[in-house]
């Protein structure tokens, strides 16, 4: 009897480069053992990273689905699996699977819109990956604001990028901010939410938001009174999982599992889940 | 419909563990266990396991994969154990929807190819139930305990066992056991008459499940009750571990010293760390736990799933508890008006 390959066996990939981003936030480039891009995505979709004997995590893929190459990861120090995965030097072998998720509907519902992301610390992961899919698909979408909040100026991830090519680029307005005044820096400071409103966007804006759970709470008061509606925003969950499946029951919201009904969702369909995210 | 009198299920359990390898309740202790057959075992008296029959299909710990890591290089080795053909004696009718609830889980695509190998491998015979308990209320989720599902359904009477095969499988299993003699259906009629004049009697029969839909959700999820409710819970999960529908899981590495081996395991959603990451758990209190265990049985399972519940009644969980809350209370408690 031929038993198939089972969802949960990882593949062997190699980390080919590690880029400090932040203080506490690095970025991994990860391909297969032939030297190509693992596997194809959409922008928001994730991915299992594990190193045996350490464990298992869920991470967002970073790069765009434009990126031929290789997938990347921009990962924050905080617990078990992230601190091993820090200690990482190029050439480092580890294990993937995926993709996981529904990913932004950066072809349909996002197509032909104005766009507006918001982002906070490294929140900006997954949706660094919407940005340089519609830079290079510029034809198919309308502006593009991006507002990115960080503490400080050494914990803005991706910062060289947003200075060199998305500041660099004609027809997109980056609002970056800080938590608190520092010596080398003359942008904006104050926390995103309330950047946000004082930049008092047009609401024909479709909203892709990504950030602490606190920013997202205060960002979406904002929006309201800015008057943009429910439908207009998208934000990306992250929940404990250990299948990414839809299996093992971990990232079970009312009847939605975030591993593959999310972790997308649209604020109108976010409010008819328990308020247990 | 197939016969044999009761003093040859000796010899019939004896054939049918030479044909492949046979599970059946038996006797340990002061309670009933699915046990692999050897030469003299007994099918326990008793109305059910004390663990579900999940575990065939499911088992509490099963090896998926391991790696060898050398250096910066890491091996993926396949280990997996192939199985075996395998016949699931005297499953209840209960425990046997049990089954459609995990296919439910398991095969649903990406499909789980351990689980699934299990399942395609085992021949199901179920067992009528002669004589319900008071913590059954399997016929509230539409279960019939006097004619259970499986590849084999049968029927024990004071004098004889009855078997009726029901797919493809039961019928190449029943025609491989020479011993059987081919019989009327008078025994079975009777005896199902019989155990539904006891679950006519049960006092849980009435338990009404209206409003528990995904209709309902927020109202359900919103209710004041659960509090209450899920005061006294400790959190130990042993209804979790006794559930046959419960299928939450870990995937954890262990290292042997000559290899990593990552494993599944049970886990339950009653635990605190069940949702703990490094920034926090969504569920921070036992009341969102103890309210995700049922909300998802008998909400959110039903809302995904033509709605089918995730309980089949079987009443581990009401002899289980240490504190004795159980489903339905829950139900009781939530519901729209119970006699």
């Amino acid at each position: 009897m031929s038993i198939r390959h089972d969802p949960l066996i990882p593949m062997v990939a190699v980390v080919t480069d590690v880029r400090t981003d932040t203080p506490d936030v690095k970025t991994f480039r990860v391909v297969g053992l032939d030297g190509k891009k693992p596997f194809a995505h959409i922008p928001g979709q994730c991915a299992m990273l594990s190193m045996p004997g350490i464990g298992e995590a869920l991470f967002s893929i970073t790069s765009s689905p434009t990126n031929e190459d290789f997938l990347e990861f921009s990962i924050k120090k905080c617990g078990c699996v992230t601190t091993w995965i820090h200690e990482i030097e190029p050439g480092q072998q580890v294990t993937l699977r995926g993709p996981y998720g529904n990913g932004f509907p950066v072809d349909t519902e996002l197509r032909g819109k104005d766009l507006l992301i918001i982002a906070g610390g490294i929140g900006l992961a997954p949706v660094r990956s919407v940005i340089n899919y519609v830079r290079a698909n510029r034809q198919n979408y309308g502006t593009l604001d991006i507002v990115y909040g960080s503490r400080s100026k050494e914990d803005l991830v991706d910062y060289q990028e947003i200075l060199d090519e998305w500041m660099a680029e004609d027809g997109i307005n980056v609002h970056l901010t800080i938590d608190r005044e520092q010596p080398d820096w003359d942008g904006h400071v104050g926390f995103v939410p309330n950047y946000v409103k004082e930049l008092n966007f047009d609401t024909s804006k479709t909203v892709v938001m990504c950030g602490p759970p606190i920013m997202i709470k205060f960002t979406l008061a904002g929006l309201e009174e800015l008057g943009f509606q429910r439908d207009q925003v998208y934000t990306t969950f992250e929940l404990k999982m250990k299948c990414a499946l839809g299996k093992c029951g971990r990232c079970n919201i009312g009847d939605k599992y975030v591993c593959k009904d999310g972790p997308v969702f649209r604020l109108d369909q976010m409010e008819e889940l328990p308020d247990e995210y | 419909m197939k016969q044999i009198a009761v003093s040859g299920l000796p010899q019939l359990l004896e054939a049918m563990a030479a044909l492949e390898a046979l599970y059946l309740p038996v006797q340990q202790g002061r309670s009933a266990q699915f046990t692999r057959y050897e030469a003299g075992m007994e099918l326990s008296q008793d109305l059910n396991t004390g663990r579900s029959a999940k575990d065939l299909f499911f088992p509490q710990v099963e090896n998926l994969v391991d790696f060898q890591v050398s250096g910066k290089n890491i091996e993926v080795v396949e280990r997996r154990d192939p199985g075996e053909d395998f016949i699931l004696f005297g499953v209840r009718a209960c425990d046997c929807r049990s089954f459609d609830i995990l296919d439910r889980v398991f095969l649903s695509e990406p499909q789980d190819t351990f689980y699934a190998s299990r399942r395609s491998r085992a021949t199901v015979v179920t067992l009528a139930c002669h004589a319900p308990e008071e913590t059954c209320f399997c016929t509230v989720f539409g279960i019939d305990p006097a004619d259970p599902a499986g590849d084999v359904t049968a029927w024990m009477t004071k004098a004889k066992l009855c078997l009726r095969a029901n797919t493809k499988k039961g019928e190449k299993l029943l025609a491989a056991l020479p011993m059987l003699q081919d019989g009327g259906e008078d025994a079975v009629v009777a005896e199902q008459a019989a155990i539904h004049a006891v679950t006519e009697k049960l006092p849980l029969k009435d338990l009404n499940l209206t409003g528990f839909d995904g209709d309902h959700l927020m109202e359900k999820f919103n209710s004041p009750q659960w509090a209450q409710l899920s005061q006294s819970c400790l959190g130990c999960g042993s209804c979790t571990f006794v559930c046959p529908t419960c299928q939450c899981y870990d995937i954890k590495d262990f290292n042997t010293g000559h290899g990593i081996q990552r494993f599944r395991c049970w886990d339950s959603c009653m635990y605190s760390d069940f949702t703990m990451m490094a920034h926090g758990t969504n569920r921070p209190t036992q009341l969102e736990r103890f309210r995700q265990r049922f909300m998802h049985k008998l909400v959110y399972f039903p809302a995904n799933n033509d709605g089918i519940y995730g309980c089949v009644g079987c009443g581990r969980c009401l002899k289980k508890c240490p504190i004795s809350m159980n489903i339905v209370k829950v139900i009781k408690t939530l519901g729209e008006g119970t006699t």
